[in-house]
């Protein structure tokens, strides 16, 4: 099970086997045709492909399910990015007149980096990840969720973890795919609270009163935040990470800190020393404001997210069941059921699906294979269905499928409505 | 069809129908006949007056008493209309000036006119929408309530309300939702329940309490769903006009007059490169110590620090350096050269990066928009976030590194209190012209800082001779004052349109078509 068998070198090997026997093709159609209630949604999507070497192809689309399968194992991408929905074919889009190729929709989407907390990670940096610098993402999409939910009352989300060191949701109701670019940037905007680049020391700061989406994304922080940041990043433990912490708060309170933390140790309790001196000093300011513990939590803890890939309708982002070329890992939907279990290093490789085949394709039998597609494409589904069932892949894919029934009951509850309206008249 | 000779007498009755309320939803497009002197005199005043809106808009926070006092002024000296009540005794004492209801004529007719002028591209539609929208507020929000319910209901607006059992429920959310707001405010207030997506404003601000989709907006916030009607329905008016255009645009006596009304809005255009070439890549070093604004002398060192610039750092200084002369060829060599220092190898520089640049000059895609950014911009939108070293230093510095950073640029202790404040007044253009005036040795910029090629051109201008200094000099106003004076000249065709000013202008209402 271990991933150190995954060699970037035996990429081009490994994906044509990948997109011919074990790419989920059926659902992944389903899902972009949005149950074909408008005309061409499909079709006129933007794909993205980059191939070997960083070739990036960018505007390509499909018109049926059938030529997406064919081409992409024709290119065997090393990547797949989707775009967005437009008003004509992506790959027809220099034969339209200019000005008329327009980005009409797509999911709202959200990025989360873990290179984005840098500054307030001490176990690893830049590319890395590990299980404990992971509870920042379980954080985040605990806030984003709820928050998408209950807030803007979105209901299909989809999360997906990017195959490397981060997450991504595609917000697919109908209403989030139609928003504008200001509408996303308003959403993005609210979603924001750590805000301020490499010349901003404190990033987060709280005015009273605290909106009720910052109270319940604290009581999220607030669950994971002295496992998380207190024992495992050893917050108030060394020096340097001490200084940090404190360099956030004002003088008075930091020199009182200074002076406790001399004799106690115990990062626990010296959390609890500076609850106590901001309590304190909150109960004598009669301005309101003084929330320096709670910023500190949002500014170690709360997601950080990338807006810009939120705002635009034509912005980019790898698909899900693309598979990240670093680790060799796919890009697998995340059961927020189990998320505290989610573990990234378990996420399967695709060497270790390829592995999982019964044996690898021979040429003669790969090339049978494009015989029998050709032929009957009924027998070569099933074969497929079979395939991917025997691997770790096949229980990210039955997530899916549930996400996929989930739109569709919504979808024809939707219709029932409309109909019943008409009937009205 | 267009000017046909028929004439339209407006009774005083339409004219209260019309003019009955000091503010308009403008629904109506005018009915009468007008002249073309008229025509082109209320079209310029309301131009003065959007630019106006525009230039303040930069300069001062939207909610100050400065703003609403500068606003006002203008708005008096233009003659258009701000009192609530029509013709009061006050106003026919100084009979001096236009009646109330001479200047709620002005405000509906230049309104149309503008329309005209300014649905042509989507560029300038944006333009006058942004701008009416401001104004909109800005005269809404001065309204006594009394006049602010007369004005919904004369416009047939009406929005859904809570019922006092949800509001109930929902108290303690409703109250930590708005500032200042207790039990029993939230008591008295109505709310209304409107899509999140008709109050962006509120929601990205986090203003407004948000459940299930719906934005629960107080009666003191209804501004902002009426101007999101606003918005909406001038934004389909200007579509519907741009259809009638043609039969505008084959007029000869209004053709000239709107593309020159169009024309006015942009202020100088610093994508036009006027210097094209002139600066050498060696220069730049000492050019960005000396003549360039603190976001992009930041920017600059930060790339040469880091051989690299995220996306927005790279938009923002790579516009900037097109606009101060480099050339496509010139940048191409200019980033390459500073990533290739860095983890980028060439060929991944040439793959992944060398075909954004070559969009900032226009030489790949279709869209256009790739003017240098302005202050405002800079200063409101895509704020820096992690890794990012863009954004205006003193919007989005804290203001001890801000601090630390003049001082180790060697400005007085006197001066940096001075941008410190100004800072703290959330005049952030007026910050970095005290910075301008600092490092420059003078005691007055003379001009009014909004674009941080502008803050070059003027840092050059110093710098390079005096000749032309000393003419720039007699153009006394500082800061604000001048916002009027930057008003559109007046049009080429006057001269020869005042011979024809009894000419009838026909019923403007035919280029509106109904919808
Ligand atoms: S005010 Fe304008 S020119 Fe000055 S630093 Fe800010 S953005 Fe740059
Ligand atoms: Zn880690």
């Amino acid at each position: 099970m271990s991933t150190s068998d995954y060699d970037s070198a035996c990429l081009p090997d490994l994906l044509p086997l990948y997109y011919r026997r074990l790419f989920p093709y059926s659902q992944y159609y389903r899902w972009l045709s949005y149950g074909g209630v408008s005309k061409n949604y499909f079709q006129n999507r933007e794909f993205s492909f980059t191939l070997k070497d960083d070739i990036y192809v960018r505007y390509q689309s499909f018109s049926t399910q059938n030529d997406l399968e064919k081409e992409m194992q024709k290119m065997n991408p090393y990547k797949i990015d989707i775009g967005a929905v437009y008003s004509h074919r992506p790959s027809q889009h220099n034969t339209v007149k200019s000005g008329t190729f327009q980005a009409l929709e797509k999911e709202l989407v959200f990025d989360i980096d873990m290179t984005d907390y840098d500054d307030v990670r001490s176990c690893c940096s830049a590319a890395d990840i590990c299980s404990k610098c992971w509870t920042l993402m379980t954080i985040a999409i605990r806030i984003l969720d709820r928050a998408l939910r209950e807030d803007f009352g979105f209901q299909h989300l989809l999360w997906v973890y990017s195959g490397r060191r981060g997450v991504h949701c595609w917000v697919c109701d109908e209403a989030a795919r139609k928003l504008s670019v200001a509408a996303r940037s308003a959403v993005a905007e609210y979603l924001s609270l750590v805000k301020g680049g490499e010349e901003t020391v404190k990033k987060v700061v709280l005015s009273d009163p605290i909106h009720p989406f910052i109270s319940q994304s604290l009581v999220v922080v607030e669950h994971y935040f002295l496992q998380y940041a207190i024992v495992g990043q050893d917050l108030l433990g060394s020096k340097a990470s001490v200084d940090k912490v404190l360099s956030l708060l004002p003088e008075d309170i930091l020199h009182e800190l200074l002076n406790t933390y001399q004799t106690e140790k115990n990062p626990m309790k010296r959390w609890e020393h500076l609850r106590t001196a901001v309590h304190q000093k909150r109960t004598t300011i009669k301005k309101g404001g003084q929330y320096f513990d709670k910023e500190i939590m949002l500014q170690y803890c709360y997601p950080r997210l990338d807006v810009n890939v939120s705002k635009g309708v034509n912005h980019l982002l790898k698909s899900p069941f693309s598979v990240h070329p670093k680790t060799g890992r796919i890009s697998v939907p995340i059961d927020l059921k189990t998320l505290d279990k989610f573990d990234p290093f378990k996420v399967p490789t695709i060497s270790l699906i390829c592995e999982e085949l019964d044996k690898p394709l021979t040429a003669e039998e790969a090339e049978e294979e494009v015989k029998d597609k050709e032929n009957e494409t009924e027998s070569g589904e099933r074969r497929k269905l079979r395939d991917y069932k025997q691997t770790s892949l096949a229980k990210y894919v039955k997530l899916f499928d549930q996400f996929l029934d989930a739109m569709a009951r919504s979808r024809k509850g939707e219709m029932l409505k409309k109909s019943d309206l008409q009937k009205e008249f | 069809m267009l000017f046909s000779g028929r004439k339209k007498k407006v009774t005083l009755n339409q004219q209260n129908e019309l003019y009955g309320h000091c503010l308009q939803f403008y629904c109506q497009p005018p009915l009468e006949n007008i002249s073309l002197t008229e025509f082109e005199a209320f079209a310029v005043d309301r131009l003065k007056l959007l630019k106006a809106v525009e230039n303040l808009g930069v300069s001062y926070v939207k909610t100050t008493e400065q703003y609403k006092k500068k606003l006002y002024a203008e708005f008096s000296s233009l003659g258009f209309p701000h009192r609530e009540e029509a013709d009061d005794s006050s106003s026919s004492k100084n009979q001096t000036g236009p009646t109330e209801c001479e200047k709620r004529r002005k405000d509906h007719i230049s309104h149309f006119i503008l329309r005209l002028a300014y649905c042509q591209t989507e560029d300038l539609r944006r333009w006058f929408i942004q701008q009416e929208m401001d104004l909109f507020r800005y005269r809404f929000n001065e309204l006594h309530s009394k006049y602010k319910t007369e004005f919904l209901h004369k416009n047939n607006l009406k929005y859904d309300t809570i019922s006092p059992d949800e509001k109930d429920n929902l108290k303690e959310q409703l109250i930590s939702s708005s500032f200042g707001f207790s039990g029993t405010t939230v008591a008295e207030q109505d709310f209304y329940k409107v899509p999140f997506q008709d109050a962006l404003d509120l929601v990205r601000t986090r203003k407004v309490y948000l459940k299930g989709g719906y934005a629960y907006i107080p009666h003191q916030d209804i501004v902002t769903i009426v101007l999101n009607d606003f918005r909406t329905r001038l934004s389909k008016a200007l579509a519907l006009t741009a259809r009638s255009l043609p039969a505008v645009q084959s007029d000869e006596r209004l053709q000239p007059l709107l593309n020159h009304l169009s024309h006015a809005y942009v202020g100088q255009d610093y994508s036009i490169q006027k210097n094209i070439g002139k600066v050498s890549l060696e220069q730049i070093d000492p050019l960005s110590a000396k003549s360039f604004p603190l976001c992009m002398r930041q920017l600059h060192k930060a790339l040469r620090e880091n051989h690299h610039l995220r996306h927005g750092g790279r938009m923002q200084y790579g516009l900037f350096l097109k606009g101060i002369g480099l050339t496509l060829d010139q940048a191409l060599q200019f980033w390459r050269s500073e990533f290739i220092k860095g983890k980028v190898d060439a060929d991944k520089f040439d793959k992944a990066y060398a075909y954004s640049i070559r969009h900032m000059f226009g030489k790949e895609g279709k869209r256009t928009d790739y003017t240098p950014y302005s202050c405002m911009k800079v200063i409101l939108s895509n704020p820096p976030s992690q890794g990012d070293f863009h954004g205006c230093p003193f919007r989005h510095a804290d203001p001890e590194l801000l601090k630390q950073k003049l001082q180790s640029y060697k400005l007085s202790p006197g001066g940096i209190m001075q941008i410190l404040d100004l800072v703290k007044g959330m005049h952030y253009q007026l910050a970095c012209q005290k910075y301008f005036e600092l490092t420059h040795n003078i005691d007055d910029a003379g001009f009014s800082l909004n674009h941080p090629n502008q803050y070059f051109m003027e840092s050059q201008k110093l710098l390079g001779g005096g000749k032309e200094v000393k003419k720039e000099a007699e153009i006394p106003q500082k800061g604000q004052e001048n916002t009027s004076s930057n008003d559109p000249s007046v049009p080429p065709s006057r001269q020869h349109n005042t011979t024809q000013a009894v000419d009838d202008m026909g019923d403007l209402d035919s280029y509106f078509l109904d919808e």
